[in-house]
């Protein structure tokens, strides 16, 4: 059984602001992790290698410094792993970044599962597994809460939809993508860490796809277009209380009284 | 093909390192008297707007031109959950309304599900030219190919310019299936939408991680997806005399098999979401400690509203994960949100902004919450609190 974890190096902080004069983000300097969801997906495929025995493929993509996570899912005991990195997937939005990772899994696979975690902290979109499993032509079942059961033909999930649980029996090949609540992610090992500094890491560029044509990547394979980012308004129509405590506690229990969000008592 | 290209001739060695230096993702690597792109580019052509004595272009050729004319109506995904209609559909209907005026398209709505004509009733109630109903056994709960098969029979028969859809966990999964299956963009958690005289739609939305708003369009496919959050944009009120037309709509049903089966569905307990709070009491960073978060919780409960939290509060485990307010929790616009140590951040901004009365209470005069706060309050949660419960236990006579 061979399962891929896709994840992603993000920036450390989401701190970022938008140089006045040029209109572009201001990333200097910027430390960059694992995407803290990531780990949740590693988890589960790790807890399926236990429980079934299989082989757990890490993958990313992102620059050539991208491989520092890739490390890290090695301490935390993946088998393998693969950087998918080049200029030419640079500006891709939600669909090219879909199509290239899928790609990425057709070159580094097949794959019985793939995981995905719920979002990135930098991107937010959480869209991404989704797209991925149709370009793999295969099913999804996302906000994935519990593995109940797991076989090599098929996972029993349970989903958390707004207002229901449901529980879904999924053959495999398939994709998911996991909550945090799946299970607490184990630390990155020391152990592993020695046992695994040397592995090397398979590393793929646009010519190693079956798709390698570069007008599907990349801003080139991206239908949408950033127009222009700029920091968020503010309007004007503001109050600012200032003062020793009792007296703002008195105004504040003022206006929760005026406005009737508190009761006079009668 | 839009590109980056070096153009060796009009580099001198002082400026290759220029552009070296001007890179923040550190792209650009000399070498041997050669400047190279490396896999860290993202696009963001910085090294464009910068002087560079024309060493540093970029080339694009236009790309094959969507007939836009053939891609007619804003439409909407009626999400069915728990056998009702979710509200965020009837929210976004208004605005559909609103988009669809300014066009000149039809509004029509397109609705898998299972028995679930009275939604279709609903959503002609609120202004639904057209209703696209897919009525089967097999759409009775959600499951991916059945649904995207349906949406994607509505989309082909029917060439929508753009489909909306909720920011809820079906809305983001489904969406995003079809928008790769159509080879076509999505822009997820819109706050603001707009649309073009030629249909091209104006998408805002925070990104990366929020403190930065960014205009998105999608100018050269169809259809545009975008998604929604749930009370984003106004509920609407339902038009005077609807005139809508139900359409049933048949699908061969080997279309609607999954290989997924449903074992079963348990409906989640009827707390009270953060969403449908009418007053929120939110806390941020400045508690100090989770035995705190008590003081917090009554003053909700006196106010009869719900205690909320940020990120970090959520990530701490402080608390449940439900009551995270902002772009990764939940969007909410309670009449009344009372913001505690909250230093504002976008992300959290995003969620919580429609809200009718936001007061804020930080210490530093300088947090952006005060930005947005009706009722900015520079001073000490753990003195301010503990007066106003005081307060309130005598009836408001201090």
């Amino acid at each position: 059984m061979k399962i891929a974890v896709c994840i992603k190096q993000v920036p450390g902080t989401t701190q970022v602001e938008v140089d006045p004069e040029t209109g572009t983000l201001k990333r200097d300097g910027v430390e960059s992790k694992l995407n803290p969801y990531d780990l949740y997906a590693l988890e589960t495929a790790l807890r399926l290698k236990e429980e079934l025995g299989a082989e757990v493929v890490a993958l990313t993509m992102g620059p050539p410094q991208a491989e520092a996570i890739l490390r890290e899912a090695f301490m935390m005991g993946a088998d393998d792993a693969v950087l998918v990195s080049d200029r030419r997937f640079a500006g891709a939005d939600v669909l090219a970044t879909s199509y290239a990772i899928s790609q990425a899994l057709r070159a580094a696979g097949p794959f019985d599962l793939v995981i995905c975690g719920r979002q990135t902290t930098d991107g937010d979109t959480a869209q991404v597994g989704a797209e991925l499993a149709e370009f793999l032509g295969i099913p999804h079942v996302a906000n994935v809460v519990r593995v109940v059961r797991a076989n090599r033909a098929e996972l029993t999930l349970v989903c958390d939809l707004p207002l229901e649980l449901q529980t879904v029996a999924l053959p495999l090949p398939a994709l998911i993508c996991v909550e945090k609540s799946i299970g607490e992610p184990r630390l990155p090992s020391y152990r592993l860490k020695l046992a695994t500094a040397e592995l090397p890491i398979r590393k793929l560029s646009l010519a190693d796809l079956p798709d390698s044509d570069e007008k599907h990547y990349g801003l080139n394979g991206s239908p949408t277009q950033v127009i222009r980012i700029f920091p968020p308004e503010t309007d004007g129509m503001r109050e600012r209380w200032d003062g020793p405590a009792a007296e703002i506690a008195r105004r504040l229990g003022e206006y929760l009284f005026t406005h009737k969000f508190l009761q006079q008592p009668r | 093909m839009a590109r980056i290209v070096v153009n060796m001739a009009n580099l001198t060695p002082e400026r290759a390192r220029e552009i070296v230096e001007i890179c923040p993702f550190g792209a650009m690597e000399y070498v041997d008297g050669k400047i190279v792109i490396n896999g860290s580019c993202r696009m963001c052509r910085l090294c464009l707007k910068r002087d560079t004595g024309g060493a540093v272009t970029f080339e694009d050729t236009p790309r094959t031109a969507v007939d836009k004319s053939k891609w007619r109506g804003i439409a909407v995904y009626a999400e069915i959950s728990g056998g009702r209609l979710h509200p965020v559909s009837l929210e976004l209907l208004g605005k559909a309304r609103e988009l669809a005026a300014r066009v000149g398209h039809e509004v029509l709505a397109v609705l898998p599900g299972y028995r679930v004509g009275e939604a279709a009733r609903e959503l002609i109630a609120f202004g639904a030219d057209r209703v696209f109903v897919y009525d089967a056994p097999a759409l009775e709960n959600f499951r991916i190919e059945p649904y995207a098969a349906a949406v994607e029979d509505f989309i082909r028969n029917n060439h929508p310019a753009v489909i909306l859809a909720g920011g809820t966990p079906i809305g983001r999964t489904l969406a995003p299936r079809l928008a790769a299956r159509f080879r076509t963009g999505l822009t997820a958690d819109c706050t603001v939408l707009d649309i073009k005289e030629n249909s091209d739609l104006e998408q805002i939305r925070p990104a990366f991680g929020g403190n930065i708003m960014a205009h998105i369009n999608t100018p050269h496919h169809r259809p545009q997806f975008a998604t929604v959050r749930y009370k984003i944009f106004a509920l609407p009120e339902p038009v005077a005399s609807p005139r809508g037309e139900i359409v049933e709509c048949r699908i061969a049903p080997e279309k609607l098999e999954s290989v997924i089966r449903v074992i079963d569905v348990e409906p989640k307990s009827p707390e009270v979401g953060i969403e449908e709070a009418e007053v929120i009491v939110a806390v941020g960073r400045g508690v100090r400690r989770a035995e705190d978060l008590e003081m917090f919780r009554r003053l909700a409960s006196r106010l009869n509203g719900q205690l909320a939290g940020t990120r970090c509060l959520i990530e701490n485990g402080w608390l449940d994960h439900r009551r995270q307010i902002g772009l990764s929790g939940r969007t909410v616009a309670p009449k009344l949100i009372i913001c505690c140590g909250i230093s504002g951040s976008v992300q959290f901004a995003a969620g919580m902004k429609g809200s009718e009365r936001i007061v804020a209470i930080n210490t530093d005069p300088a947090a952006p919450i005060f930005n947005l706060a009706h009722i900015g309050i520079v001073g000490d949660l753990y003195e301010i609190i503990p007066d106003l419960e005081k307060l309130i236990e005598k009836g408001g006579s201090l």
